[in-house]
């Protein structure tokens, strides 16, 4: 089978599954998936980013009219922590996997989201919206069994589909541009990402009762125990500290 | 026939080889050195011109007497052999004469050429910056007001997050140090670079200030050098390092000595 | 004396030991030749795509997408990919091209020939030394094919971007691999043929075959293999070291401390030069081991063509012997600016100005005696003028890079691209075709079509000026080497010259289709070659038969009565006089 087969055919099963699941769900959710929600905050004052100095490729200078800043702690008003990985670390025996195929955008040399997590196995895609050439070079841990690889995708240049085979959070980077830095945050189970204010809901979670990890890249993880009903909703804050 | 066809040939191609190099211009772009902005340029501009005329002239004298002798002794039939004059003996000599005094002497003058840039040491109010190559970006360092660089850390270096040089936050020599990456400097002041490479070999090259010099990684070398223009130059890399090396660049922003104070200034805040 | 009988060797007959591991040097000659063959065409495809890339670099090649999924991901070719492309392109030429046809290729076929002996001095080490390389190169193109591809660190492969695995860029893991161990075999094969050529030239000489009677190409053939012999033996262990840095964990060529791509690396206290000085001390005797077969193969060709010998063989012959001689101590020329001692350079530098010196001593010696000559124009000996046209071009741009201070400017550029493949690529090409067309009556039993072999040859020489000479101006515009774009702001301006240079570069490798044409068509349908059709003196043209038959000289060891140019004298045979004649010269008219 050669490329273009192999992917119509994920495709096609991708299709058939997101509909069966769209079903399912329904079904589901009626018989009892909950989900969970919530603030995570920081406590204290956020560290200074500093603008991206871009001066390297004109190309980006002219993207950014206001420069851009460095992403590694996205504060918002109220003290919403942005880009926080959220997940069942702990209690949850039979997941459900997540299919939707997600996009990871190259866009005004940086990336968007800054975070994407996704579930072990879950297919996405890796884009360009610049005219300007990136380099795509995930660095996993090999011992996890995930590979890394490095490739480049030039204006035009068709997405790059790809997975991860465990759970690990992987640090991305473009070496044309070397500020461009993101995540892979690969988790097993359903997961949420927190939004400029700091809120995620975890959806389609069983009930039961279960450890909820808050992962962000500079403060580490937090944890908590919570308790979902059958079509309830439970409620989980975090807070880091401001180092 | 076909001597004909060759000697006009030759000819043809090395007169019409000199015309851009003596205009300067080639299907509508430039193909000179653009001028020079250093203060040790001049001299190997002189040496390059020397070169090119003497280079140019054995070239032209060559392509010229080989058309000549082809049109001449090409597809001639049972002529009387003839000898050039003063046979093999005449023409080595003339060789290890002619060339041996061209080596000598241009072997001479590039040396100060060379002495200029590599043999001189930087003048001791020379303005000390660094400077990191990495896969694919230069990031500069400026020591701040306290004149000290703070101590680079491998391990420590996060693109991601601004700390090109891996400077270390319990560091006193660091705490005000500047990291850019743009190149910065005042105009007509002598720059102490100092170079150090992070990954793998990469080369610094601006070709208005005539300066050039590989990043050896675990050496830490250095060069010096005055710009006395003010403008917006080209720093590129010249060593093969990966897939971005055509895009490792940065810019050298050569500025008067107030608006450099200007930049120093909103850096530093 | 007569010619003496000896013993007549049975050739083989079956197909496998006859035509695939014979033993036979002229067999094994022309494998080298097919060898070459078939790299020189894949590495000009190769520059094909690149240049195609350079100029438009967002257009999909059709068909490329399939070879590799990431490199050309629909057939646009990546940045990673064109550097690629360039490592196996420099690659291939070098060692399997510039090496293999002018040396080993029409070496193995002539050398023993020239000295009169039925094959080379150790036929099975011959045999070796060709299946060798022929495993070198499967190697090599294996890298087409693994992972993320061939290595993208050049054919010079500078540490430590070729000594740490796969953290510098893609096909720095499994492929960079492939071409350390491609190269370590080439190094065996090279020299198992070096030495063989070097035994079979002191040993095999036949009666009255003198050091001073060999042709000038058998000079060149020897020098050469003595070059060779020094040069890969300080190659092979360079690849075993590069390697073990790579598969073993040791560290001679990387230093500590280095951060790549956010992963410390492991190494500590290797030194990136020490890769530099022990490849360049192959590698500039390199150069030399490409294009002293070439000057040999043009002298003896011119030679024959004007009917007079030169105004000096000997003296060319002594030019070879210095410029072999002070390859060995240039070196350091190709890195005045990679951070060694400063003064080194201007040590370095001397002796490559002072190679000028026997390269002028030829180039007059050329000239000089085309003086006077009665020149005979065909294929083969207009690519000995093309060549000389091509080495003079390549020589004094060489008067440029020689100097450190002139070194600053254009160190990396396209000047230096410009410079070694006109007077290394170009001109010992040249070489190769002028051999192809001498000696292909005497390979086959058939002659080239002459008109075609002309058209080759003009088209040739236009292309590959419009080529290379542009080159040289982008050089001094600073043209950066090696980018497979041209972003920046001084380098958007010079496209158009790159335009015109890759225009020039498909127009010139369509003009190849001729020769591939010629070869093909003359092999089976060209018209039967006279035994000494060039009436030429050495031994090469008093075989029994073209080809010769299996021992050569058909069960007779041939007598050598002369130097070996005896042309424009008065004999029997009209105005030349064989090697192997023993008629006494008439007196030079």
């Amino acid at each position: 089978m050669n490329r273009q087969q192999v992917f119509v055919s994920v495709l096609a099963i991708t299709v058939l599954v997101c509909c069966g699941s769209l079903l399912l769900n329904k079904t589901v959710s009626a018989a009892g998936e909950g989900k969970i929600t919530g603030t995570v905050k920081l406590d204290g004052e956020a560290p200074h980013m500093k603008p991206i100095d871009m001066s390297k490729d004109p190309y980006c200078v002219k993207a950014n009219p206001t420069p851009q800043k460095f992403q590694n702690v996205v504060a918002g008003s109220g003290g919403g922590l942005e880009n926080v990985v959220l997940y069942i670390s702990d209690g949850l025996s039979n997941p459900t996997e997540s299919t939707a195929v997600q996009v990871f955008d190259q866009k005004n040399c940086m990336y968007s989201p800054h975070v994407l997590a996704m579930d072990i196995g879950q297919t996405f895609k890796v884009q360009t919206s610049d005219q300007t050439a990136h380099n795509i070079h995930p660095n996993p841990n090999p011992m996890t069994g995930n590979i890394p690889w490095n490739q480049s995708q030039p204006p035009g240049a068709p997405p790059v589909e790809k997975s991860w085979k465990a759970t690990e959070f992987i640090e991305v980077k473009c070496n044309i541009h070397p500020w461009m830095h993101g995540w892979f945050a690969v988790v097993k189970g359903p997961y949420a990402v927190t939004d400029e204010n700091g809120n995620f809901t975890i959806q389609n979670v069983p009930p039961g009762s279960y450890t909820v990890s808050a992962w962000q890249e500079v403060y580490g993880t937090q944890t908590a125990k919570v308790t979902v009903a059958a079509g309830g909703s439970a409620k989980a804050d975090f807070t880091f500290k401001a180092k | 026939m076909s001597s004909k066809i060759f000697a006009v040939l030759v000819i043809v191609i090395a007169l019409a080889s000199a015309v851009p190099i003596i205009h300067h211009s080639f299907l509508g772009a430039t193909v000179a050195p653009p001028q020079d902005i250093s203060t040790h340029g001049y001299e190997i501009d002189k040496q390059m011109d020397e070169t090119m005329l003497e280079a140019g002239l054995s070239f032209l004298a060559a392509q010229l007497v080989l058309g000549f002798f082809v049109w001449q002794f090409g597809g001639r039939k049972d002529g009387v052999l003839k000898n050039f004059p003063g046979g093999a003996k005449y023409l080595v000599l003339a060789a290890v004469l002619l060339v041996g005094a061209e080596v000598i002497a241009l072997g001479a003058m590039g040396t100060k050429a060379w002495a200029k840039v590599y043999f001189d040491k930087p003048s001791a109010d020379a303005m000390p910056v660094q400077v990191q190559a990495g896969q694919f970006a230069f990031y500069f360092h400026y020591p701040g007001p306290d004149g000290k660089f703070g101590t680079i850390h491998p391990e420590k270096i996060d693109e991601g997050s601004g700390n090109y040089f891996g400077l270390a936050d319990d560091d006193p020599a660091a705490k005000d140090d500047i990291q850019s990456g743009e190149f910065v400097i005042p105009v007509n002041r002598e720059i102490h670079l100092m170079m150090h490479g992070k990954d793998v070999g990469h080369s610094f090259y601006v070709r208005e200030l005539r300066i050039q010099q590989d990043f050896v990684p675990g050496i830490d070398l250095s060069m010096h050098f005055t710009a006395t223009k003010i403008g917006r130059y080209e720093i590129v890399c010249t060593q093969l390092c990966g897939l971005g090396h055509y895009n490792m660049k940065a810019y050298l922003n050569v500025m008067s000595q107030e608006d450099f104070d200007k930049w120093l200034k909103s850096q530093a805040g | 004396m007569p010619e003496q009988a000896v013993h007549v060797h049975q050739a083989p007959t079956g197909f496998i030991r006859k035509y695939v591991f014979s033993l036979d040097h002229k067999i094994i000659g022309l494998q080298y030749y097919a060898l070459a063959f078939v790299a020189v065409f894949t590495g000009m495809v190769l520059s094909w795509l690149m240049r195609i890339h350079l100029v438009w670099p967002n257009a999909p090649i059709p068909g490329l997408g399939l070879l590799s999924k990431t490199g050309a991901p629909g057939g646009i070719v990546t940045p990673e990919y064109y550097l690629q492309l360039m490592t196996m392109h420099g690659t291939l030429m070098v060692f399997f091209v510039l090496t293999n046809a002018p040396f080993a290729a029409f070496g193995n076929y002539f050398l023993p020939i020239q000295i009169g002996a039925e094959d080379m001095a150790f036929p099975r080490f011959n045999m070796m030394s060709f299946w060798t390389t022929f495993i070198a190169f499967c190697v090599l193109v294996s890298a087409f094919f693994v992972g993320d591809g061939p290595p993208l660190s050049g054919w010079t492969a500078y540490a430590p971007l070729s000594a740490v695995g796969g953290d510098p860029g893609p096909g720095q893991a499994v492929g960079q691999t492939l071409w350390g161990l491609s190269i370590f075999i080439f190094c065996i094969a090279s020299l198992l043929g070096s030495l063989n050529f070097i035994a079979t030239t002191l040993d095999l000489r036949t009666k009255g075959m003198t050091l001073s009677r060999m042709p000038i190409v058998s000079w060149a053939w020897f020098i050469t293999s003595c070059i060779a012999l020094l040069a890969f033996a300080v190659l092979l262990p360079a690849c075993l070291l590069l390697i073990l840095d790579r598969v073993a964990g040791t560290s001679f060529f990387v230093p500590s401390g280095l951060n790549i791509s956010d992963h410390m690396q492991p190494h500590q206290g290797g030194s990136p030069l020490l890769w530099q000085h022990l490849f360049w001390f192959f590698g500039h005797p390199e150069v030399y081991i490409a294009i002293l077969p070439a000057i040999g193969i043009v002298s003896h060709i011119l030679i024959c063509n004007m009917r007079k010998d030169m105004l000096s063989h000997k003296v060319l012959v002594y030019c070879m012997m210095a410029i072999g001689f002070l390859s060995y101590m240039v070196w350091g020329h190709h890195m005045f600016l990679s951070g060694m001692n400063p003064f080194s350079a201007l040590v370095f530098s001397f002796p490559t100005l002072v190679i000028t010196i026997p390269a002028t001593i030829m180039t007059l010696i050329w000239l000089g005696s085309l003086y006077g000559s009665n020149l005979r124009i065909n294929s083969a000996s207009l690519f000995c003028l093309g060549f000389i046209s091509m080495f003079v071009s390549g020589g004094v741009s060489g008067f440029f890079l020689a100097q450190p201070s002139i070194d600053i400017y254009l160190h990396a550029t396209y000047f230096v691209v410009g410079h070694f493949h006109m007077v290394m690529g170009v001109a010992a090409i040249m070489g190769v075709f002028a051999g192809t067309y001498f000696w292909f009556p005497k390979m086959t039993g058939r002659m080239m079509n002459e008109t075609l072999g002309k058209w080759h040859f003009f088209l040739t020489f236009i292309g590959t000026y419009a080529i290379f000479m542009p080159f040289h101006y982008l050089g001094l515009a600073g043209n950066v080497r090696r980018y497979s774009a041209f972003t920046d702001d001084y380098l958007v301006p010079l496209v158009p010259v790159h335009k015109f240079i890759t225009f020039a570069a498909l127009f010139t490798g369509a003009a190849q289709l001729i020769f591939i044409f010629n070869l093909f068509y003359s092999r089976f349908k060209g018209a039967p070659a006279p035994a000494n059709p060039w009436e030429c003196t050495s031994l090469e043209w008093s075989t029994p038969s073209s080809p010769p038959p299996f021992d050569n000289f058909g069960g007779k060891h041939p007598v050598v009565y002369h130097d070996p140019y005896q042309y424009g004298v008065k004999s029997s045979t009209g105005d030349y006089l064989m090697q192997t004649s023993p008629e006494q010269a008439g007196q030079t008219p």
